[in-house]
């Protein structure tokens, strides 16, 4: 970014509307905000990676947000014990099975060819499908039986959080392989097709596969990350208690605001190493050669630059980034919500973030996750009360009043819409322009 | 002046540099004009200025007597000029009926008379007139194309390159049947790459060098001219 | 061989009925897909919410004529309401077509900006549609439900299955045929229509030959916005309207496209039957019609079925990835890939 005014004055006016949200609201929402604002900026980034420095579009970021928070919660959460003695022996099984079918797909694949060559990939995929099933299906019940009020699930690896981030981001790297490997290389638009497919296809195993997941009943409780505190714990630390006294403000929304604060704390750093590592990539021969490809893919092809093989890599880094903030999320959370990642609208509101920044630059990634993630929050009050304002002259039992009131809620995704579109006729480089 | 000239062209692609200079190429009423010289010398942005598919800063174009320098393309398919483009001059996944049909779409009159002199003059066309013009031979796609664009019923008629990637026997036919149309009284503006067979069939041709005229004489002048001859025709 | 005969009418009554029904809707809904991306070269995500727009305005035209005592009597009242509907979806797909994507048709922008604006548009309808109807679940369907009930069909032919025919079933198949043909009539046989191929075709060739590129994106769009508006219709007549399965239905519906082969009409159908069919198919509980065809101690004891409802979804995906790895033009022969 160059550090000059109109920049610096863009972050400066942010950093006043989070105050004046501490000012006039709460602290405890104003840090509430930014947290979210701060996960939007990594995700934002990771988005911006791809679609900024090499002009890919994926439409499924929530799957791989998905894919990020299931590892952050099967890292931290205890094992369950009987489950694993009732089933784990059977998914092991069935996990070696599919393993070896893969492996058997792999080899028909390379040593055979022509109609041979589909007809045993055909029958393998068939027979290895019913064989994995017979001993899945057991297992999984078993799984799932084993005290399904209380866990129904394999559960986790008992291991701190923040390596959940870590292992969230590869698989979300693992699944972007996948995909760019055979979506990439054909058209744009097919990649962006694929990502969509593989995002609803990722939420629907996480709803459905309660012996992983738990399925639609949640998992509750995740551990916190190194050092966030709990607030029971503040609140009866003699020495907060006391502070809270001498600065006049109640224990319980001290706790909160430190709770919040450390995460807040927490998310920068891990924002500030994304970004800087962002920056340097940007810099290096390697961003320099992205872009090019990107500004003219043909050009880039006939020097002899493998653009396919590049665009997986970047494709896959991207992901990864998703994936960690994704992980960051459910972290916050402190829950693991599979029906709470809806596909296309939330992947639409990263993009709207990376647009709106400038879409190429780092710096206008984190932007655009500011301002965006601050207006999508407080959109909602802002509407309520527009709609509140707009219908003050109406009857109290006026139909339409009530109507007006309650499609409040649906104009947030609206607005949005209208927003990518204006910013993208009118100022297509967003608020920080690519250099 | 000739029926149809681009006069004093300089000019390239875009804001791009400048591809031709001070470059002259006309045709008359019934008459076949060549436009060869060696690769890049700027033939084919020659005529694709004269077809208003870039812009010249200089120079302008007439066509029988009217100042036209400043019509897009499709305005000059309106006032009569054909262009028969060097590559994907067919409509592939339409068939030959099809593709003549399309020619003429600026027409509001009936077609089928001229669709009939199409199919006399390419008569393999009307045999294969329901099959996909893309699943046809070299030599059979230009005819379609070529075809396609006598369809607007053009004063002049451009072609760029149409012998390109043909057989020889099916360039001397195609060539055979150039000199069918200019017979009807059509202008044919052509640009080849096969110098010799194409000067042979021509009323006028230009040797073009880095986008300026080097040489421009009648056909037979210039392949009597050893100085052409040495240089660009192999002797 | 009665149970034979149960078993395949069973087939039929869940599986190949339905699935042909639920086929001609995505047919319906790729083709208008396969028709942008022939003419505008890009895949427009708003065409959900296209079908959803022209769908609600159907049912509160629906709404409207039955408030009024009118009704076409055993078929829905939403067929004489099909032209609103239409009328409100041609004017709104021509409205963004002014306001957004004519802008970079100017520009000569690259298709994946067009995606994002589709993108755009496609949550501006979104809060639209919600805005004016809501996100609940409308019925709006009426007349006789049944063409053929079950119980009449065990009383015609004594078998213990019996294969019910729905209305909404029936004319989905019905509509969808004449459309299909008046769309194929209008693309190889009119004036107007050749012109559409010829621009899909060869784009330069096409302005070369003095085909007004306006009118051809123009009736694009027209073409698209009926075909959506009377898909959309179809598919909630047949399950119910909620906004929110049309958001859902994209991805099947470009699978369909892309399977058939992208900008190929007959491959867009193609594509629907194929997706709709299997996704049936795979995710159909056979654990009925394998009673009947073997003895009883063989009888299985699970549902079998190959996938729960749920991944539905990813049938249509993995059809896509096979097409797309093993022949990315798609089954009948696209456009470039």
């Amino acid at each position: 970014m160059t550090l000059n005014l109109r920049n610096i004055g863009m972050f400066a006016i942010m950093a006043v509307m989070f105050a004046m949200v501490g000012v006039f609201n709460s602290w405890s929402t104003a840090l509430f905000i930014l947290n979210f604002c701060l996960i939007s900026a990594v995700m934002s980034l990771g988005v911006n990676i791809q679609w900024g420095y090499a002009g890919l579009l994926n439409v499924g970021i929530m799957g791989f947000v998905a894919l990020g928070g299931m590892a952050a919660m099967l890292v931290s959460i205890p094992p369950v014990q009987g489950a694993i003695s009732a089933g784990g022996s059977g998914i092991l099984f069935s996990a070696f099975l599919t393993a070896i079918a893969i492996f058997a797909i792999y080899l028909a694949y390379k040593k055979l060819s022509g109609g041979t060559r589909k007809l045993v990939i055909t029958s393998i995929a068939i027979v290895s499908f019913f064989v994995i099933r017979y001993y899945f299906d057991p297992a999984v019940d078993a799984i799932e039986s084993y005290d399904s009020a209380g866990t129904g699930n394999l559960g986790g690896f008992n291991m701190p959080i923040l390596f959940g981030w870590l292992v969230g981001g590869l698989l979300a790297a693992g699944a972007a392989w996948l995909v760019g490997k055979i979506s990439l290389g054909l058209r744009s638009d097919y990649l962006a097709i694929a990502t969509l497919g593989i995002s609803e296809i990722i939420i629907a195993v996480l709803k459905n596969e309660d012996w992983l997941t738990r399925g639609v009943k949640n998992v509750n409780g995740l551990p916190r990350p190194f050092p966030v505190p709990y607030e029971v714990d503040i609140q009866k630390s003699p020495y907060w208690i006391d502070m809270a006294e001498r600065w006049g403000v109640s224990v319980i929304e001290l706790s909160s605001i430190i709770v919040k604060l450390s995460y807040a704390a927490l998310f920068t750093i891990v924002l500030l190493i994304i970004l800087y590592l962002s920056e340097k990539a940007l810099a290096s021969p390697w961003g320099r050669m992205m872009r090019a490809i990107r500004d003219n893919e043909t050009a880039a092809e006939a020097m002899g630059k493998n653009v396919t093989g590049r665009h997986l890599q970047v494709f896959i880094l991207g992901s990864a980034v998703v994936g960690i903030a994704g992980a960051m999320l459910t972290t916050l959370d402190g829950l693991f919500t599979p029906t709470a990642y809806q596909p296309l609208r939330y992947t639409f509101l990263i993009w709207v973030m990376v647009i709106v920044g400038g879409s190429g630059n780092n710096w206008g990634a984190v932007l655009g996750g500011f301002v965006i993630g601050f207006f999508w929050i407080q959109a909602e009050p802002i509407g309520l009360w527009a709609m509140d304002v707009i219908t003050s002259g109406m009857a109290e039992d006026s139909g339409l009043r009530e109507h007006l009131l309650k499609s409040a809620a649906h104009m947030r995704l609206m607005m949005m819409g209208v927003i990518l579109l204006l910013v993208l006729r009118f100022t297509p480089k967003g608020l920080i322009p690519e250099k | 002046m000739a029926f149809l000239i681009g006069e004093n062209m300089t000019g390239g692609y875009g804001k791009g540099a400048d591809i031709l200079h001070d470059c002259t190429i006309g045709v008359e009423k019934g008459e076949i004009a060549v436009v060869v010289g060696p690769n890049g010398a700027g033939k084919s942005t020659a005529m694709k200025a004269v077809f208003g598919m870039l812009n010249i800063h200089t120079g302008r174009v007439m066509m029988d007597g009217e100042d036209i320098t400043l019509l897009s393309p499709q305005a000059r398919v309106q006032k009569g000029m054909g262009f028969v483009p060097q590559t994907s001059n067919v409509f592939t996944t339409m068939s030959v009926e099809e593709n003549l049909e399309m020619g003429a779409f600026i027409r509001d009159d009936e077609i089928q008379g001229t669709m009939e002199q199409v199919f006399e003059l390419f008569p393999i066309l009307k045999e294969k007139r329901k099959q996909p013009a893309g699943e046809l031979s070299g030599g059979q796609r230009q005819q379609v194309a070529v075809g396609r664009a006598l369809m607007t019923q053009p004063k002049v008629l451009m072609l760029d390159e149409p012998t390109a990637g043909v057989s020889p026997i099916v360039m001397d036919e195609l060539f055979d049947r150039i000199i069918e149309i200019a017979k009807t009284g059509i202008a044919i503006l052509m640009v080849e790459q096969n110098a010799k067979q194409a000067l042979n069939i021509a009323d006028k041709g230009y040797v073009l060098v880095q986008g300026k005229n080097r040489y421009t004489d009648t056909g037979a002048a210039l392949m009597a001219d050893p100085e052409v001859r040495k240089a660009f025709l192999g002797g | 061989m009665t149970d034979i005969l149960n078993a395949i009418v069973l087939l039929f009554n869940f599986l190949v009925i339905p699935g042909i029904a639920y086929g001609c809707q995505l047919a319906l809904g790729a083709l208008g897909v396969t028709l942008i991306y022939g003419i505008l070269r890009f895949s427009n995500f708003a065409h959900g919410e296209t079908m959803a727009f022209g769908t609600m305005f159907t049912i509160l035209a629906t709404w409207f004529l039955q408030s009024n005592g009118i009704s076409l009597g055993p078929l829905p009242t939403a067929l004489l309401a099909l032209p609103i509907g239409i009328l409100a979806a041609v004017l709104l797909v021509l409205g963004t077509d002014k306001l957004v994507y004519k802008f970079y048709r100017k520009q000569k922008s690259t298709p994946v900006i067009y995606l994002i604006a589709s993108l755009g548009v496609m949550f501006f309808y979104n809060g639209l549609i919600r805005f004016v109807i809501g996100p609940d679940d409308q019925i709006f369907t009426d007349g006789s439900r049944f063409i053929i009930t079950a119980r009449e069909f065990k009383e015609m032919t004594g078998l213990d299955q019996g294969l019910a025919f729905k209305m909404t079933q029936g004319i989905t198949i019905v509509v969808t045929v004449i459309c299909v043909a008046a769309l194929f009539w209008f693309l190889n046989k009119t004036r107007t229509g050749k012109s559409m191929r010829a621009y899909s075709d060869n784009e330069d060739l096409a302005l070369l030959s003095g085909i007004n590129p306006d009118r051809v994106v123009m009736i694009a769009w027209v073409l698209t916005a009926i075909l959506a508006t009377i898909a959309g219709t179809l598919y909630g007549l047949d399950k119910s309207f909620k906004p929110f399965t049309y958001l859902q239905i994209l991805l099947p519906i470009f699978a369909a496209a892309i399977v058939g082969g992208i900008g190929n009409p007959v491959g867009a159908i193609l594509g629907g039957f194929v997706i709709a069919l299997s996704e049936v198919a795979v995710t159909f509980a056979y654990k009925r019609v394998i009673g009947y065809l073997v003895p009883e101690s063989w009888a299985p004891e699970g549902l079998v079925q190959l996938l729960s409802t749920d991944y539905k979804f990813a049938v249509s995906f993995t059809i896509l990835v096979i097409v797309l790895l093993v022949k990315p033009t798609g089954l009948m022969k696209g456009q470039s890939i």
